[in-house]
């Protein structure tokens, strides 16, 4: 692999920005467009963030940005069957289903509830855009990290979805992101998600690469919860091993609302999860469960940020990884309890469990808490398969490799089990046996051949 | 059934068996007794196949096999079969998965088809009725919460279930109140026939009260140094074990 300086990466993509800007704003909204040049700024003064920062303790960013990406200014020729697309990621779920193709809207199937909208993120500044001026960028701005600033001065693709107050989607809204075509591409997907008060909704993120190509993706998804709305948002990372990952969830709670979050990275050579929460309405809840498999050369990183900004809020964590190969494994738990936030409830787990002795986990909690009437726990675990209940297993006649995979499936459960869409869980425990099987997470059917390793 | 000649293992460089020799034909229910650490749990766990003890030297033969050279599934296939002294909790993984791979694993390994999802429910029930096994546990993770006892029960219903040629069962025993220790040796007694054999492995007498043994034997430092009718057995209980320790340590 070329060796390639975090600089000499910097320079080349502010200097793309810059020869493209007129490209770039052109036809996007005044909303979309004001915030780019403080964004390139940002990201020109500050550079790719360094291994061994606070955000980035784990992980050298380089792994994502050390290789040549081409860019792509609009949507790309090559359309994506959404048929094919739609059965292979969940088949039997019945669901809204919206593809996106390198980080644009391609197909949507089924008619959405009334009110509900789901476009493009420019058609979304048009269609409602005092909503959309209040929440864009706005979680986003806050955060110190220049990768997401990137994504802010590239933003173009990507979707606005909107669920006004007290409406229920009935059925799950699956966003099946595919990443295809012909040359390595950077892909800078820019989502916000606004649920109104009261509203009701389950969202499934399915991300693909429909080809063996390297693929850089970097999503920045903002999510901004109304008082008393439900969220379930589910994820399904499945890139192949030449392809980055970069997803940045950036979530806003008001009060009352419920959050469940639930990320299953299944597949990819290179993963940075960011799932930030900001407390920003009492009694909210949030529940955030994250499973990983790595094996082979995989690095995959899992950084969580809650912040408790206000009083009565409860968060709860659970991440795990099932680590094999030489792969890398990271989880960051950052969790801030502010001044004002007493009677906080916040708990966090990290259990891992190393298949092979080469296989590595860092992991680190991170509590800095400034109120006193809280509730915080912590709790990291790194750890092999529990040799006595192989052995009993065995003594029962149930092969070694079974016993291996009975037990990987049952650390995999606790997270499974959260799951609020029964055939969506089946589905995810189907994807991961086949996946610690070392199959092909995708079902057979399938025509992607993204997981040639 | 199982002749072990000379059988000598050890774990991290610790000899714990020392030249251990068995006979036991089929039908038989040999007793092992002996003071704790001589070396009981670890026979059956080199018999079992636990790659934690080194096999050191010496010979067992199982139904005509070479039992040593075996993976544990297949010596578990085979029809061998213990009940753990401390049988292990396995969160997550359920008690009617667990045995349902179990009971097929050794059906493929017969050359059987695998029992359909009614077939093997029927069995489930049948089996736990014949060991007085609640239904509520055998519907949860594997031992995972269960009580000394109810975990000692678990282990004569997976023994119902397996239906084993040569059952070891290693301190089956301990942690029972009388009751429970009744409702396991009429379990174990239900499911003997001539063609199975069992190694009950006890501390106390009166197990052997319930499960009547044809052979007594008396393991002490690595070695059976003593082997006798079921009249052994109440002799030992009489006399405990200090007189056959100081016989044999001052050889
Ligand atoms: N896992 C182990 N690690 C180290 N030593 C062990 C282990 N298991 C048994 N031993 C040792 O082996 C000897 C025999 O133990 P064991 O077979 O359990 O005796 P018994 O079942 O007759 O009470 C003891 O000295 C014990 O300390
Ligand atoms: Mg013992």
């Amino acid at each position: 692999m070329e060796k390639v300086s975090s600089t000499a990466i910097k320079n080349k993509l502010t200097a793309l920005y810059r020869q493209y800007s007129d490209s770039i704003a052109a036809g996007m909204p005044a909303a979309i467009n004001r915030q780019r040049e403080s964004a390139i700024s940002q990201f020109d003064e500050k550079g790719l963030p360094e291994k061994g920062c606070e955000r980035y303790r784990f992980t050298d960013i380089m792994g994502a940005f050390g290789h040549t990406h081409g860019y792509a200014i609009g949507p790309q020729k090559e359309q994506v069957d959404s048929q094919k697309a739609f059965r292979c990621a969940v088949p039997g779920l019945d669901t809204y289903t919206i593809t996106v193709g390198n980080g644009w809207i391609d197909t949507q199937n089924g008619n959405l509830p009334a009110g509900v909208t789901v476009t493009g993120l420019a058609e979304g500044a048009q269609l409602h855009p005092d909503i959309f001026e209040a929440n864009y960028n706005r979680l986003a701005a806050t955060k110190n990290d220049t990768i997401i600033s990137l994504n802010t001065a590239f933003a173009r693709g990507g979707l606005f979805l909107y669920i006004p107050d007290n409406v229920v989607v009935d059925k799950p809204i699956q966003i099946v992101n595919v990443l295809s075509g012909g040359n390595p591409l950077m892909v800078n997907q820019r989502n916000l998600i606004v649920a109104g008060r009261g509203s009701q909704a389950k969202i499934v993120f399915c991300d693909h690469t429909l080809a063996e190509r390297q693929f850089l993706l970097n999503n920045v998804t903002e999510v901004v919860m109304l008082d008393g709305s439900q969220l379930d948002c589910y994820s399904i990372q499945n890139l192949n091993d030449h392809s980055s990952q970069i997803s940045s969830i950036l979530i806003e709670q008001n009060a009352g609302s419920q959050l469940l979050a639930n990320t299953l990275t299944l597949h990819g050579g290179f993963v940075r999860n960011n799932l930030e929460v900001l407390m920003n309405g009492q009694h909210a809840e949030a529940n955030i469960y994250g499973l990983s498999l790595p094996c082979g050369h995989q690095h995959i990183d899992n950084f969580t940020y809650i912040d408790h900004a206000v009083p009565n809020c409860t968060s709860y964590e659970l991440y795990k990884n099932v680590l094999n190969g030489d792969s890398v494994g990271a989880f960051g738990g950052y969790v801030l309890v502010r001044p004002d936030a007493q009677k906080t409830n916040a708990m966090q787990s990290n259990k891992n469990i190393c298949i092979s002795p080469s296989a590595r986990m860092y992991t680190k909690p991170q509590l800095e808490i400034y109120a006193d009437d809280v509730k915080c726990s912590h709790g990291a675990t790194v750890g092999q398969l529990d040799e006595n209940a192989l052995f009993y297993m065995r003594q029962r006649g149930i092969g070694e490799e079974e016993a291996k995979m009975m037990l990987m499936s049952a650390f995999a459960h606790e997270v499974v089990r959260t799951i609020r869409i029964p055939i969506l869980a089946d589905r995810y425990a189907e994807m991961i046996e086949n996946r610690l099987r070392g199959k092909q997470a995708a079902c057979g059917e399938c025509f992607m051949k993204c997981d040639k390793r | 059934m199982l002749t072990i000649k000379d059988l000598r293992a050890s774990i991290d460089g610790k000899p714990i068996l020392k030249g251990i020799n068995l006979h036991i034909n089929a039908g038989e229910i040999h007793a092992i007794m002996g003071p704790n650490g001589s070396g009981k749990s670890t026979l059956s766990s080199v018999l079992t196949g636990n790659s934690r003890f080194t096999v050191d030297g010496g010979e067992v033969t199982f139904l005509g096999k070479n039992l040593l050279e075996l993976p544990p599934e297949d010596r578990a296939r085979m029809g061998l079969f213990m009940s753990f002294q401390y049988p292990v909790e396995i969160p997550g993984v359920s008690m009617v998965n667990f045995m349902r791979a179990a009971v097929n694993e050794k059906r493929k390994f017969n050359g059987l088809p695998a029992l359909s999802a009614a077939e093997y429910l029927k069995m489930m029930r049948e089996k736990s009725q014949l060991v007085e096994i609640d239904s509520r546990l055998t519907s949860r993770s594997v031992n995972e919460g269960f009580s000394g006892g109810e975990k000692k029960r678990n282990e004569i219903f997976q023994m119902a279930m397996l239906e084993p040629r040569l059952s070891i069962l290693d301190e089956t025993d301990s942690g029972l109140d009388i009751d429970a220790l009744r409702i396991v040796a009429s379990g174990v007694n239900k499911l003997k026939t001539p063609e199975t054999s069992a190694i009950v492995i006890t501390h106390y007498q009166r197990l052997l009260d319930y499960i009547v043994p044809d052979v007594v034997h008396v393991l002490y430092n690595g070695q059976i140094v003593k082997t006798g009718g079921k009249e052994l057995a109440l002799e030992l209980e009489e006399k405990g074990y200090d007189w056959i320790k100081s016989e044999f340590d001052n050889k």
